[in-house]
């Protein structure tokens, strides 16, 4: 058991950090890219593509570095510090990693190569205004026609819906739930995008009778796929909240330290410090678990864990970090008093993210109501395989 | 970055497994199980069963019967003996007394007292507090003044934890008034049968005997039994409570209840029903089985990264979060055992389970967690001041 990284992944976070420390060196910096449509940087990203990082987790043989789930957190990590807008978590965790477990090998070489490259930014459309959470599509249905097949329905929001070069759509399919592709340009699709509150960007994404291709089989039922790849992107969402609490208590305690009230640093009153002091554990105890997510996942690569055990144990990190975001992001706020309250300010932001992460993929009680459906299953909860 | 135990560490877990669960008496055992209290004379055969196999008191040097176990070993070692519902070795004498007669001691005291002190054959008392002298410890007033070959100490010590079983106290005792409180003070051995000990028990709110006020009324102790050198003590005492939040985390132990109280809930509905059809109740446990989880991830984190001998930064955590989830557990056993909790006094021909009698005596003496070992309010004082660098 080992909670270390080695040298090769701490030099991957320091150059991630590097780059990611210099494209958002300043709040306001972020303020100015998120203004601007689609709301990240593209110079940002191709410099991100450059340093290998949007191929990270696919294999050599698609296009990618062949790195496994300890590199990705490391970088979903760093954008999380920054809160760097750039999509990593959603276009290369989630929507490059369905393509990944899905596709067929000429659909995984075009697509992953392009997208490591940085020339293509993939989306995954699957929330529907009356989804919820489920991981199967009710809202789109999959229907085929001589040879073909074609979508109708809506998905909302879609994250990056609007300028994204590639949709995969998850859409109903006799017998469960299937992957399909879909260009910005095929007959009957609509998008109308729109700013979220985190700075990002969504879209009502709606189908009619529009052209799709079958991710991987067609027809097939992908839901063990939506399932696996979902939970990889939960665990790097975890990271990437990890990454934007330990700015936002740093942040803080910063403030306490330097910020003068009644002739006297706010450090010397109690009533605050020890609310740090709380912050900081809300963060370790996310971060333990966090990384334990990681570690599932890492062995599940070899095989000694299942895949029921890593969306387990992504549950439990969502549930742990769903707790520790709201937390740390509201004492954030409230420690810093009126100017955390503002746009110009840094905290108000990092709760803005955690926030959005928290409803992405599961909040807290969504994740709280699957590990009640596993009770019965295990007398204590044993960490180790 | 790796989840998998070495194949050592994981024969090392298997083999902790087996001996607890197979060499600690079975009364011993069930008596945990029941959250009943132990007597002494099962504290001292559970004691002796492990140090009869060498692993009583494994955190001290390898002469004096400790082990050259790695950190997570010594983790893994107080996991599965809290997880067989095997209580810790007597924490005054293998995590106080022992560490600091080992570290500081001559070799005369260490020959004296140790191997007795490692087998339960003396049991030892802690006498540090006292009545204006909790959390800010350094205040305490019992004196020891030099008359020839002896101390002459008069005083009063209290909280002393099980000190009716005590045959030695170790104290801290004030021998120069005159210089800053911390630079007054010595480490002194006191044997309880001396005339002029006296002890009184302390009743709490659970309606227990676990705590006692300790007197000392020129009472007449050979200086040989001073530990290291005179008013040197307070360095040994920080010593010994660092000691003190090394462990003071009961994963085990917690994990176990909360598996009990799962179990318990199973048939505490109406009518038999199980209580984990409640929604309520069911979120519940889920949340403090995923807190637990972090608990205990956080304390492997700590110990599978502190080989180079430093604290790691997390592990001031693992008091205060570890005593919260404890209490939250005896909490919600009392939940659990609803109306039934109310009949704590119950005895034969009672139709309450015990498990529901004993619920609220154990709720209510666990509010103790989170005042001893450094409370938890000087614990966020630890961590905002020493990691978060926010100094008052």
């Amino acid at each position: 058991m080992d909670f270390q990284l080695d040298s090769e992944q701490e030099a991957l976070r320091d150059a991630v950090r590097g780059l990611l420390s210099k494209a958002y060196d300043t709040s306001e910096t972020r303020r100015e890219v998120t203004k601007q449509d689609p709301g990240w940087g593209d110079k940002t990203w191709q410099q991100l593509a450059e340093m290998g990082v949007l191929g990270l987790p696919f294999a050599e043989e698609d296009g990618g570095m062949g790195a496994g789930p300890a590199e990705v957190s490391i970088v979903a990590e760093e954008i999380g510090r920054v809160i760097a807008p750039e999509p990593f978590v959603e276009a290369v965790v989630l929507a490059g990693g369905l393509v990944a477990a899905a596709g067929t090998p000429e659909q995984r070489a075009e697509i992953l190569g392009a997208l490591a490259e940085g020339g293509l930014v993939p989306a995954f459309a699957h929330t529907e205004p009356a989804s919820r959470y489920e991981l199967a599509a009710t809202g789109v249905t999959a229907s085929s026609a001589d040879g073909g097949w074609t979508l109708t329905g809506v998905k909302e929001p879609v994250l990056g819906g609007a300028r994204a070069d590639l949709l995969i759509v998850s859409a109903a399919v006799d017998g469960g739930t299937g992957l399909f592709l879909v260009k910005p340009d095929a007959d009957g699709l609509t998008r109308t995008g729109y700013a979220t509150f985190d700075g990002g960007r969504a879209a009502h994404v709606g189908f009619d009778n529009t052209p799709a291709t079958p991710l991987g089989e067609p027809g097939a039922d992908q839901s063990d796929v939506i399932a696996a790849t979902v939970a990889r992107a939960q665990i790097a969402y975890g990271h990437e909240s990890l990454g934007a609490m330990e700015t936002a208590l740093r942040t803080t305690t910063e403030y306490l330290k330097t910020r003068k009230q009644f002739g006297v640093p706010l450090m010397t009153f109690q009533a605050l410090t020890f609310r740090a002091a709380d912050m900081y554990v809300s963060l370790e105890l996310a971060r333990s678990t966090v990384t334990w997510a990681t570690l599932v996942l890492l062995d599940a690569s070899s095989g000694s864990t299942s895949a029921d055990e890593v969306i387990e144990a992504a549950s439990r990190a969502k549930l742990q970090v769903s707790k520790a975001g709201r937390h740390i992001g509201q004492e954030a706020i409230q420690l810093h008093g009126g100017i955390g309250m503002t746009a110009e300010y840094s905290v108000g932001h990092y709760m803005s993210r955690l926030t959005a992460i928290d409803h992405a993929l599961g909040d807290g009680r969504h994740h709280l109501n699957r590990l009640v459906a596993t009770l019965d299953d295990h007398t204590v909860v044993d960490p180790l395989p | 970055m790796k989840l998998q135990l070495s194949d050592e560490d994981a024969a090392f877990r298997e083999e902790m497994h087996t001996f607890f669960t197979t060499q600690i008496p079975q009364d011993v055992r069930d008596t945990v199980a029941a959250r009943r209290e132990l007597s002494k004379e099962q504290i001292v055969a559970s004691v002796q069963a492990m140090n009869a196999a060498g692993i009583a008191v494994p955190n001290w040097p390898v002469e004096w019967g400790g082990k050259d176990w790695t950190p997570l070993q010594r983790h893994i070692w107080h996991e599965e003996m809290q997880l067989a519902n095997v209580p810790p070795p007597l924490p005054f004498n293998a995590s106080m007394v022992g560490p600091v007669i080992a570290a500081f001691g001559s070799q005369e005291i260490k020959e004296r007292f140790l191997p007795k002190t490692a087998n339960l054959d003396i049991w030892w008392s802690q006498g540090f507090s006292e009545p204006d002298a909790g959390s800010d410890l350094a205040s305490l007033r019992t004196t020891a003044v030099r008359d020839g070959d002896d101390y002459l100490v008069n005083g009063q010590k209290t909280w002393t934890t099980l000190g009716q079983y005590g045959d030695w106290i170790f104290t801290l005792v004030r021998t120069d008034p005159s210089v800053k409180k911390q630079a007054g003070i010595s480490f002194l051995l006191i044997d309880m049968s001396s005339p002029g000990v006296t002890v009184r028990p302390i009743e709490l709110i659970d309606g227990g005997h676990e705590v006692n006020e300790v007197w000392f009324e020129n009472v007449r102790v050979p200086a040989e039994n001073l530990v290291g050198e005179e008013n040197k003590g307070w360095d040994y005492a920080k010593f010994l409570l660092g000691n003190e939040r090394v462990g003071v985390a009961p994963v085990g132990s917690t994990k176990r209840t909360l598996s009990q109280a799962k179990e318990f809930a199973k048939t505490a509905g109406p009518g038999g029903t199980s209580l984990l059809d409640d929604p309520l109740v069911a979120a519940q446990v889920a949340d403090l089985e995923n807190e637990i989880l972090a608990l205990e991830l956080t304390a492997l984190r700590v110990v599978a990264n502190s080989a180079d001998g430093k604290p790691h930064p997390a592990s001031s955590v693992l008091k205060l979060r570890g005593t919260e989830l404890q209490q939250a557990v005896t909490e919600l056993f009392v939940d659990l055992a609803g109306p039934l909790a109310l009949a704590s006094g119950a005895g034969d021909g009672s139709d309450v389970p015990d498990l529901a009698r004993v619920a609220t005596p154990n709720y209510l003496n666990f509010r103790k967690a989170s005042i001893y070992g450094g409370s938890n309010e000087v614990q966020r004082q630890i961590i905002a001041g020493t990691i978060l660098g926010l100094r008052g």
